[in-house]
């Protein structure tokens, strides 16, 4: 019982986007005048990082929980590296990361009530008294509104992806749960890609200067109307969306995206660092990656159960 | 069997621990040496910076590795001793008595002299998390013995964040190493600290250390 095989139709999008992947990374390894290191690190890690969420959608739903579970806890481990931390927080900090498990397991039983309120409502009022049993005040509201904040990011937010798995099937007859993770998935990256290409080869002026010096109105534009179109056109294959419906998860996924990406922007030019580690090479850290993802996940998943799981979830 | 389980928990436990827990980055791997006699000498906060300083090296060399550790700390009952000296492999030094009979560093000569890479922290306690105490000179000592042995410093940050002195609970961060090019034995004591200091100075720009807001 290793397996869960999804629908056909998302195998199908798995192998094309497996064959549109191998074409890239074929061409910065084969043709001259693509051949640039950062680029064949960039495309090698790509294949990764496809090959394991591949892995999520056709494991069973055991495995797969746990490899979204082990994302938010290298994501919130890399933030909490990242952040100035103080030294009595450890406990705090360990508790932080026992939530992750545990908001997990609330996924793993679907229980959504749970799911939906441990973090903003339990672990939000629990850490801050366990902060106070530790008794330092000095840089209180810091430590617990940036503590909180990251959880918020990389369990609360990123759980969103994990949950939308574990929809019950029957709201999407033709392609299943593991049809929405695709789709939310496929279309968040790509349109970080779209956003980064129209940049570079139109962009001309500054979307926010001051935080992300090289994202352009162009980029964000180009991106949107890019990602709308793909979004309209394979929620045929893997959604229930109608058009109008796919017009606006496409709308939602471009803006979106490109929000979560200047928060981890602002995240990294309030710290001074370049990448949020460099655990990923060619893309630099976790959070560099799923950055977008952040702010598309929730978003489309309270879209998509709003108007087509309603009084599904207990 | 002693030898056994020492490859098994480096194997698997020590591995697992720095590679899922920690998550450690390594700055010039290929900096380290292949073979003994050498003396890796590296700043400490914390149990696992020898547990890392281990793992960084291939098993193949684990015979080969010791780390010099306080005998009146790490021998304290049978079951601690124990695992000090058949799994980790601790060459024991008396940090408060020296003995009469024999010179303090003798063992460590003898370890050099089979071709055994000793792991040293002149510092010579764990001290207060994340912060750099200055260096003690019995690695001097131990290098005016050894003029041809090379001493490669490494830096190490986040550990003390990880498992602190005195704390009981691991909380995972990243962490960082960084390796240096190595040294030797400059003829004189003051100038042979200068160099590791400074040395230990550079390799600590190396590595990410968070920016500390004055309240944070």
């Amino acid at each position: 019982m290793m397996w869960n095989l999804p629908a056909d139709n998302v195998l199908w999008c798995l192998g094309a986007i497996g064959i549109l992947l191998s074409i890239a990374t074929l061409t910065v390894y084969l043709v001259p005048a693509f051949k640039q290191i950062e680029l064949q690190q960039r495309l090698t890690s790509w294949c990764w990082i496809v090959a394991l969420f591949a892995i999520t959608l056709v494991a069973n739903r055991s495995i797969a929980l746990c490899l979204y579970w082990f994302l938010s806890f290298l994501a919130f481990k890399e933030y909490i590296s990242l952040i100035p931390t103080r030294f009595s927080d450890r406990r705090v900090l360990f508790w932080a990361y026992l939530a992750i498990v545990i908001q997990y397991y609330w996924i793993s039983m679907h229980w959504y009530v749970m799911f939906l309120i441990f973090v903003p409502v339990y672990t939000f009022l629990f850490l801050p008294m366990r902060m106070v049993i530790a008794g330092e005040t000095q840089g209180f509201l810091k430590a617990i509104g940036t503590l909180h904040w990251g959880l918020m990011l990389t369990v609360f937010s990123l759980g969103h992806l994990a949950y939308l798995l574990m929809l019950p099937d029957r709201g999407n007859p033709i392609a299943g749960s593991a049809g929405l993770v695709l789709y939310l998935v496929f279309l968040t990256e790509i349109n970080d890609i779209a956003q980064y290409i129209w940049g570079k080869s139109v962009g001309r002026h500054p979307a926010t200067p001051t935080v992300s010096p090289n994202k352009t109105w162009e980029g964000l534009i180009g991106g949107i109307v890019t990602t709308t179109s793909l979004a309209i056109a394979i929620a045929p294959w893997l959604t229930p969306f109608d058009w109008i419906h796919a017009l606006g998860v496409g709308l939602i996924i471009g803006c979106a995206g490109f929000i979560g990406d200047v928060t981890i922007s602002a995240l990294k030019r309030d710290l001074g660092v370049k990448d949020s580690g460099n655990i990923i090479p060619g893309h630099g850290g976790i959070l560099d990656r799923i950055d977008s993802l952040t702010y598309t996940a929730p978003l489309f998943f309270h879209f998509t159960v709003y108007f087509y799981f309603k009084g599904m979830l207990v | 069997l002693n030898q056994i389980l020492r490859l098994l928990f480096f194997g698997t436990i020590a591995r697992l621990v720095v590679l899922v827990v920690i998550g450690l980055r390594i700055i010039d791997r290929s900096r380290l040496p292949h073979a003994g006699p050498a003396i890796i000498c590296a700043n400490h906060n914390s149990h696992l910076d020898t547990l890392v300083l281990m793992t960084i090296f291939p098993l193949q060399l684990l015979s080969k590795l010791r780390p010099v550790a306080a005998a009146e700390y790490f021998l304290q009952n049978r079951l601690l001793a124990w695992f000090a000296l058949q799994i980790i492999g601790i060459i024991p030094i008396d940090r408060h008595k020296p003995s009469h009979t024999a010179h303090p560093l003798a063992k460590c000569s003898e370890a050099l002299a089979r071709g055994e890479i000793l792991i040293i922290y002149p510092e010579g306690s764990r001290g207060k998390p994340e912060s750099l105490a200055s260096f003690q000179s019995g690695i001097a000592h131990l290098a005016k013995r050894h003029p041809d042995v090379p001493i490669y410093p490494v830096f190490i940050y986040g550990l003390g964040k990880v498992l602190p002195k005195g704390e009981k609970i691991l909380v995972p961060f990243f962490c960082d190493l960084a390796i240096g090019t190595p040294l030797f034995w400059s003829g004189q004591k003051q100038s042979f600290m200068n160099l590791l200091d400074r040395q230990m100075q550079e390799l600590s720009t190396l590595v990410n250390i968070p920016i500390s807001h004055p309240d944070l």
